[in-house]
């Protein structure tokens, strides 16, 4: 019931049950600032930009793009498979923090969750424009087609990447779901009876009470669902590896993918949940919830996995030396030093060098500058997918095929667009829904509230009881009576 | 239209004391309503173990089995494919599949099932004895009025900070 004083507190301010309840739920009953239309008009404004190129593409064509015959997958694939990446850290806080019992991941496993399914939307996308003629993406389903009962590819990993990322995103949205419905209940429970709010909320919750048996069936199946999620985020990315990982292609045939791709998702995706985490407890005034000591926690596990993946750059280098292969030396140095050395080196930089800076307590606790790094972290994630894909095919096994790619306008608005989809989101939830888990940060104030964290067990014993003490209606009693 | 005697806590260890308290007296407690999973409730309550672990299990088998089902005979009965003469019965190509569709049926008919035990559903009333109980308040309700007397006592004693009676 206590923690040890060397534990610093996860919750700051004295909170009291009430107080966490206002804190959240004042934002969604209270207006919405003028910033706040202001934001999403403009990211909204961006996202149809973005849809605007995509039904330009899908009428014109995918000649629109600066795909050529050598390099078929480009910005599309690239933009895809960094979404996917940036999911990852959402599921890892929230299913794979569960298991370890790491009580930090309360403050932000819902807004890292809700990106966790902003950016699946989002990566979902690509695949299907890709497709060119996206009205046929059922053709990914085991179907009997018209042809004959002709199936879809067993042997194929993107269809296996059908299967991944629809079940990751049905189960991101169920776990989180789960966790949503008694948050749900309390903002009912404070809105206006009979209001408009009230009705919306009601049918939001689906009539959580909060009963005893409630809460032990939510348990249970919040134990189960991190259970499940856990393989399964390992699985997408590796299988999202696999794409490239089972192809014939020097730079993309290598096992060390799947490993490699998933450090890289989590670390893209704490890079993503640090920059707009800081971002919204500035904005929504949450500092004590989301606190120094969890982007001091987010930014050694950015640290973590940005070693990670450099790990894998010099293995990859490593390996393509030791293999003998020729073509492997040539598409690795090719990766450094050809044509596009400055993308490879922009990635090293990014992902390896930049985070080092997290190594000194004193710059991981300073808010904004963790903010800047996390930026770089976003751009040298989309840089490895870019260097992966683009650098791997445009110098072919025959040097007659060799080409340059560079993105059109129409492939450069999808991917702001998608920003904008995935912030247009992301800023809908802020407002709508409480960005943290109430029920559960309510759960561990006894624990990580900073008036109780580090009291030993006697002082645990021996405190003032906090919460609300409302006046009573037909008796009251002192809140001091000593248990019986 | 129900009665209930409730009574309002604000410390999970009050309430898990209250709950032994009224348990020793067998005053029938009808429903125990919280902000929060307290820990600890479901044993003082004596809840019966969730058998939604038991029964994702199930629905993961049967993911399972509907994927291999699946694959093989699509892929290896009804139109095997010579492909570059691979295995009509490529076992390891549908591992990815088989793992995906087990955790999608363990996950969502798992969730159905806690929705469906929960009697949770869009629209569905709310038994709400005192809108503190989504707060910061944990409620006891008392539905049998042949124990109000007792109850009533039990909450003073036990440190209720209000208790009243709500008709739902």
């Amino acid at each position: 019931m206590f923690e040890s004083p060397i534990r610093e507190p996860l919750i700051l301010g004295k909170k009291t049950y009430r107080k966490i309840t206002d804190d959240l739920v004042s934002p969604i009953l209270g207006p919405a600032s003028w910033k706040w239309y202001v934001t999403t008009a403009f990211t909204a404004a961006v996202m149809f930009a973005g849809f605007a190129a995509i039904a330009y593409t899908i009428w014109v064509g995918i000649g629109t793009w600066g795909l050529n015959k050598t390099i078929g997958w480009a910005f599309d694939i690239t933009n895809f498979v960094f979404w996917i990446g940036i999911g990852h850290a959402g599921t890892l806080i929230s299913a794979i923090l569960l298991l370890f019992r790491q009580r930090w991941r309360m403050a932000i496993n819902r807004a890292a969750e809700a990106m966790t399914i902003f950016a699946v939307i989002c990566a979902g996308l690509f695949p299907i424009i890709h497709m060119g003629r996206p009205w046929l993406a059922f053709w990914f389903l085991p179907l009997p087609n018209t042809h004959g009962p002709l199936w879809v590819n067993f042997n194929s990993p993107l269809l296996w990447d059908v299967f991944a990322i629809s079940t990751y995103f049905t189960i991101s949205l169920l776990f989180w779901y789960t966790g949503l419905i008694p948050d749900l209940a309390m903002v009912r429970d404070r809105a206006k009876p009979g209001s408009f709010t009230y009705h919306v909320y009601s049918i939001l919750s689906f009539g959580w009470t909060g009963s005893a048996k409630q809460w032990q069936r939510f348990e249970a199946v919040s134990l189960v669902l991190a259970g499940l999620s856990t393989p399964l985020v390992l699985s997408v990315h590796s299988i999202v590896s696999f794409d490239f990982a089972t192809s014939i292609l020097p730079g993309w045939h290598t096992t060390i993918f799947p490993p490699y791709f998933v450090a890289g998702a989590i670390f893209s995706g704490f890079g993503m949940v640090l920059t707009l985490m800081i971002i919204t407890r500035e904005v929504l005034n949450l500092k004590d919830y989301i606190t120094l000591e969890h982007i001091d926690a987010m930014a050694k596990v950015t640290l973590a996995t940005g070693m990670m993946v450099g790990f894998a750059y010099a293995t990859e280098f490593f390996i393509a030396w030791y293999s003998g292969s020729y073509w492997e030396r040539y598409i690795f140095l090719n990766r450094a030093f050809g044509p596009y050395w400055w993308s490879y080196w922009a990635m090293v930089g990014c992902n390896l060098l930049i985070p080092q800076v997290f190594w000194f307590k004193k710059l991981r606790r300073s808010p904004w500058f963790v903010f800047v790094i996390s930026i770089f972290v976003n751009i040298g994630m989309w840089f490895e997918r870019f260097v992966i894909i683009v650098t791997s095919l445009h110098r072919d096994f025959l040097a007659s095929s060799w080409r340059m790619y560079a993105p059109t306008w129409v492939e450069v608005t999808i991917l702001v667009g998608s920003f904008g989809l995935f912030l247009t989101l992301y800023l809908l939830f802020a407002r709508f829904l409480p960005v943290i888990a109430a029920a559960e940060t309510k759960s561990i104030l006894k624990t990580s509230g900073d008036q109780y964290a580090g009291l030993s067990w006697e002082a645990y014993k021996a405190r003032k009881p906090q919460g609300a003490v409302a006046p009573a209606l037909h008796f009251s009693s002192d809140p001091d009576t000593p248990k019986s | 239209m129900a009665k209930y005697l409730i009574g309002l806590y604000d410390d999970e260890d009050k309430l898990l004391a209250a709950v032994e308290a009224f348990q020793k007296e067998k005053v029938p407690i009808h429903e125990v309503c919280t902000p929060f999973p307290v820990h600890g409730l479901d044993h003082v309550l004596h809840l019966k173990k969730s058998r939604l672990p038991d029964a994702a299990f199930v629905y993961g088998a049967l993911g399972t089995l509907t994927a291999l089902t699946m694959q093989i005979y699509m892929y290896s009965i009804d139109w095997p494919i010579n492909i570059g003469g691979k295995s009509f019965l490529p076992f390891p190509s549908f591992i990815p599949i088989t793992f995906e569709l087990t955790v999608l049926f363990a996950g969502v008919l798992m969730f159905l099932s806690y929705l469906y035990v929960n009697r949770l559903y869009p629209g569905r009333k709310a038994v709400v004895y005192d809108p503190r109980q989504t707060d910061d308040a944990m409620v006891i309700a008392i539905a049998d009025e042949g124990h109000w007397d007792a109850a009533r006592n039990l909450f003073q004693k036990t440190g209720a900070f209000e208790a009243k009676i709500v008709e739902l």
